[in-house]
């Protein structure tokens, strides 16, 4: 009971902080900024902590916070065999090889009018579908190795990718393109100059949209079929033994890898695109 | 009136293409099968066996008509054969999941409009859940509301509702912080309360960032619906027939549930795509 009076208590204490904080004149402060939702995520684990302790929740249904950093602490090699396997062998090299071939298409469509006005709208059409049901077929092709796991996302990031790369590549006004024209550049050098880097904001929109995609694609591939390790497959075997806290350890590491690889995306955006308004602060 | 001419030559390419690899692909199992059973083929059966197989790599686009049209017209819609009843399985919690999701979404959207300390709070943390893989925990959500007691739709509609509500929330917050300063000046002179300012500012000003995150939402909250129904086992609903179809290797069911899938998808998201048009119009914002 104590214990949940000890939630209700610092939840409370914890939101007044943050509305004091919030209206204060400190708000603008890149500190403050941070400092606020650092304060939020904090009570809401303290809470989930307490809860679970106080009202005694059975391990089964939500292990407290704290048994899942032990269970991941003593889990580190099986969690980092399953990041090798799901991640890097599989969503990876998926993302790289369907974002390259997309972006590659992209810039053939651009030089095709034809094609693009056809397959354009087929491409629209295929990226609002729900893709990752091909995983069973890919997995029956391509085995229940990391193999089937690159070919879906190779199939879920490649239409948003393609989507964005040729709109990118139309981004270019005509007033830039006569420019080029009176400079007398080639259509190799308007290529190079105008048009790619006037594609960058868009092709770095597909591609961090594409990361959480690849993650996905990779983590519910191998619910169809997987050798004995993986993400997908340690969530699933776990949440089949109800050893929750596994299945938990899982998804924070799925997570911190999930905002990492955005992050890293975000950054060589910042440096390939600082030229656009929107990094420019 | 062109691009309607390239749009139907594309489609035809990728048939055409869909049915040579069908033939490369089923090739192998065919030659075998002749081979085993001691016989030479000729060319033209050769192709017309790799369009036929009962379980073919994959299968010609004929193959996967017949079956649709034999699971959707030809069986009694209760049957548990029929497509269609398996299709209202996987809409039905979509459908719960999104209503449920998309409310939710906006109430959340309105009160971190409205509140600093929950802007500043939740905020980040909406945009940053975009970045991880959501749909990882769809088999725990299933397997511990199950151990609860709670069964059938709910499970698969709380798993769609959780898919599409961040993105919701994200574009409603847009969309409701989207009116000009000098508009919000105007009520303000007005003397119009912050409620009449939601009502007669705000929310019609959001109507364009609404309908497109609602259309996110509805295919997220159907690739929840189906990702749902993998862990109960594979009894009803579109991803069961996935499912059941890779146990089973039965690739022509695969198909047919997945070309189903597509079609549910376009539909609900053309639905959307005209209530949009429509309410706009209306609006004047087009």
């Amino acid at each position: 009971m104590t214990l949940i009076l000890g939630a209700l208590i610092f939840w409370v204490s914890a939101w007044i902080l943050n509305s004091r904080l919030a209206d204060s004149a400190l708000a603008e402060t890149r500190f403050v900024k941070l400092l606020v939702p650092l304060i939020f995520g904090f009570t809401i684990i303290g809470v989930w902590e307490l809860l679970v302790r106080g009202l005694s929740v059975p391990l089964v249904i939500l292990p407290p916070p704290s048994l899942v950093i032990e269970t991941a602490s003593q889990n580190l090699e099986i969690l980092w065999k399953d990041l090798v396997q799901t991640f890097f062998k599989g969503a990876f090299r998926g993302y790289i090889i369907g974002c390259m071939s997309a972006i590659f298409i992209g810039i053939l469509l651009e030089r095709f009018e034809f094609l693009r006005l056809g397959l354009m709208p087929v491409a629209s059409f295929m990226a609002a579908l729900p893709i990752v049901g091909t995983a069973p077929i890919l997995v029956m092709w391509f085995g229940f190795d990391w193999q089937s796991k690159a070919a879906v996302v190779v199939v879920m990031v490649f239409f948003p990718m393609l989507i964005n790369t040729v709109a990118g590549l139309r981004e270019s006004s005509q007033i830039q393109n006569d420019l080029m024209r009176t400079y007398a550049a080639s259509n190799w050098q308007a290529f190079i100059k105008l048009r790619l880097p006037a594609a960058m904001p868009f092709i770095f929109n597909g591609l961090k949209i594409s990361t959480t995609l690849a993650l996905i694609g990779a983590i519910v591939a191998e619910f169809f079929g997987s050798p004995t390790v993986g993400m997908g497959f340690r969530i699933s075997t776990s949440v089949g033994q109800l050893a929750l806290d596994m299945v938990w350890a899982e998804i924070v590491v799925a997570a911190v890898v999930g905002s990492l690889f955005y992050g890293f995306m975000v950054i060589i955006e910042k440096g390939v695109t600082f030229w656009h308004p929107s990094q420019r602060g | 009136m062109r691009s309607l001419a390239s749009i139907c030559v594309v489609i035809f390419a990728l048939i055409v293409v869909w049915y040579l690899s069908a033939f490369v692909l089923n090739t192998p199992w065919a030659m075998d099968k002749a081979k085993r059973a001691g016989i030479e083929i000729s060319s033209k059966e050769l192709v017309l066996d790799t369009w036929s197989q009962e379980k073919p790599k994959l299968p010609a686009p004929h193959q996967v008509g017949v079956e649709i049209w034999k699971t959707t017209v030809e069986k009694k819609i209760t049957s548990k054969r029929s497509l269609i009843f398996h299709s209202w399985i996987t809409l039905s919690s979509t459908l719960v999941g999104f209503l449920i999701g998309t409310s939710l979404g906006i109430l959340l959207a309105i009160g971190i409009v409205h509140n600093n300390a929950m802007n500043m709070s939740v905020m980040p943390w909406a945009i940053a859940s975009q970045t991880i893989p959501i749909l990882a925990i769809a088999p725990m959500i299933i397997v511990v509301l199950n151990s609860i007691g709670v069964q059938g739709l709910l499970p698969k509609a709380i798993i769609s509702s959780y898919l599409c509500f961040f993105p919701v929330v994200v574009g409603m917050v847009k969309g409701l912080r989207s009116p000009d300063r000098i508009d919000t000046d105007l009520l303000h002179t007005y003397n119009a309360t912050n409620v009449q300012k939601f009502w007669k500012l705000r929310l019609p000003t959001s109507m364009p960032f609404l309908f497109a995150s609602l259309k996110v939402g509805i295919s997220a909250s159907l690739v929840g619906a189906i990702v749902g129904e993998l862990p109960t086992g594979a009894v009803r609903g579109l991803g069961a027939r996935l499912l059941a179809g890779s146990y089973y290797g039965q690739t022509i069911q695969i198909w047919s549930a997945l070309i189903m899938a597509a079609m549910l998808a376009a539909v609900l998201v053309g639905i959307l795509a005209l209530l949009q048009r429509f309410t706009l119009n209306r609006m004047g914002m087009t």
